[in-house]
């Protein structure tokens, strides 16, 4: 691993597998020129960054893809053998699971939609598993990357904002499209701009105060997420780079610790998505 | 950290997995979950019925024994008062027996009295006439004097 220094190895922990494009006439780290626009794998932070936003991190889609799939894989499967007799260990878990949701949609949901409920379930389940993904010592997994010949490799989906953002725009647009559905263009408008100051010469406040409001939504739900867990990754990183004999003690209670924010933070991106859809359907 | 198209993957992820999830996740779930609490519902309200039942049966069996009881003791008095009647029945048969004896008896005794009485006042007219025999020293010729002794025998 290029990881010769402290510095380097946090990086290079931090850093994703980016494939992407680079431009034509590149060059890169080895100083080799890139002849003409090629689609590649970075072999740098730097080739990474310098593909702009033509690329892919091929770990957060891959990990965040497997662990929804295993989400919905484990609950399909629960769901096709659902008996309304007495139920399994797996359907015990899976209905404890929906039943929580519904407790949290029936909080803090005071419309009626069918929608919301599975998708505070999807969203609960996704992120909490994409989280637990934490909890595998740092270097396990970028080892074995490394072995198959992968420079890079982050496996926490929720460590890398376009992870969480990508979550965070689908409640966005939910909750602009279930605004206009309810409240009508018109309406929408109205609460845009008639709020908090009902006079027509403060629209233009009104307007810039609501429409931040509207916009720190979903970035308040991302960078939270990102941050909780980004700042974790890097606390476990650092205690990897004590002595092995040391580690232990510190890596211990902060991965016990880990299993609770691993939790609430999924729970809390739950909640905050049902509150903010509730307030998109509340027509005043 | 370089923000890039991972972001739209990740929205068009997030965008199936919901669709799935709401498709051919949530609602098998649920349904299950319902079914079940109505199945539980249904248990509770039907062993409500069933001891509801059970003690509609209690109140109805303890009737019946109260008026079996009360039967019985109806009977019991019937055959009671039946008994008493039969016994003064009998008592009286006896009483009246007893008389019809008795009367016959009396009867009876009153014939043989007539009859001795009979015989006795015969021989006392023998006796009479042997004693006069004996005091006239001559035979008493009876039919001639049979006028005579038949009134002493009717005084007699």
């Amino acid at each position: 691993m290029a990881a010769d220094t402290p510095v380097e190895y946090i990086k290079h922990h931090l850093q994703n597998l980016t494939y992407g494009k680079l431009p034509e006439g590149y060059e890169r780290a080895d100083g080799s020129l890139v002849d003409e626009a090629t689609w590649t794998f970075a072999r740098t932070a730097q080739e990474a960054s310098d593909m702009g936003f033509m690329a892919f991190h091929v770990d957060t889609l891959g990990w965040s893809l497997f662990m929804g799939m295993l989400f919905l894989g484990i609950f399909r499967f629960a769901a096709a053998r659902a008996t309304t007799g007495v139920p399994g260990g797996l359907q015990n878990v899976v209905e404890m699971t929906v039943e929580f949701i519904q407790g949290v949609v029936r909080d803090g949901f005071h419309g009626r939609n069918p929608l919301i409920a599975p998708l505070a379930l999807t969203i609960f389940v996704w992120i909490l598993l994409m989280n637990c993904l934490k909890l595998i010592p740092v270097d396990y997994i970028p080892s074995i990357a490394h072995a198959l010949g992968l420079e890079y490799f982050k496996i926490v989906p929720t460590t890398d904002p376009n992870g969480t953002f990508g979550i965070s725009i689908g409640v966005f647009l939910l909750i602009i499209f279930y605004s206009l559905k309810v409240k009508g263009i018109g309406g929408f408008t109205k609460e845009l701009s008639m709020q908090p100051f009902n006079h027509w010469s403060l629209i233009p406040f009104n307007l810039f105060l609501e429409i931040l409001v509207l916009i720190v939504k979903p970035i308040s739900l991302a960078l939270r997420l990102f941050g909780n867990m980004y700042a974790g990754e890097v606390v476990f990183i650092l205690i990897a780079l004590l002595p092995l004999w040391i580690q232990w003690t510190l890596n211990v209670p902060w991965a016990i610790f880990h299993i609770l924010v691993v939790v609430l933070q999924a729970f809390i991106f739950t909640t905050l998505t049902v509150v903010y859809l509730s307030a998109a359907h509340e027509d005043h | 950290m370089n923000i890039n198209l991972t972001l739209i993957g990740q929205s068009i992820a997030f965008a199936i997995f919901v669709w799935f999830c709401v498709k051919y996740v949530w609602p098998p779930i649920t349904a299950a979950m319902e079914a079940r609490q109505k199945k539980i519902a249904d248990g509770l309200s039907a062993a409500d019925r069933a001891s509801r039942d059970l003690e509609l049966a209690q109140e109805k069996a303890s009737k019946e024994l109260h008026k079996a009881k009360e039967d019985a003791a109806a009977l019991i008095d019937q055959a009671n008062k039946r008994a008493a009647q039969i016994v003064e029945a009998s008592k009286d048969d006896a009483r009246k027996e007893g008389e019809r004896l008795i009367e016959q008896a009396r009867a009876e005794i009153q014939q043989e009295r007539i009859q001795a009485r009979d015989a006795l006042r015969a021989e006392v007219a023998a006796l009479a006439v042997a004693g006069a025999e004996k005091i006239l020293e001559t035979s008493v010729d009876a039919k001639a004097h049979s006028e005579m002794l038949e009134k002493l025998a009717a005084e007699l």
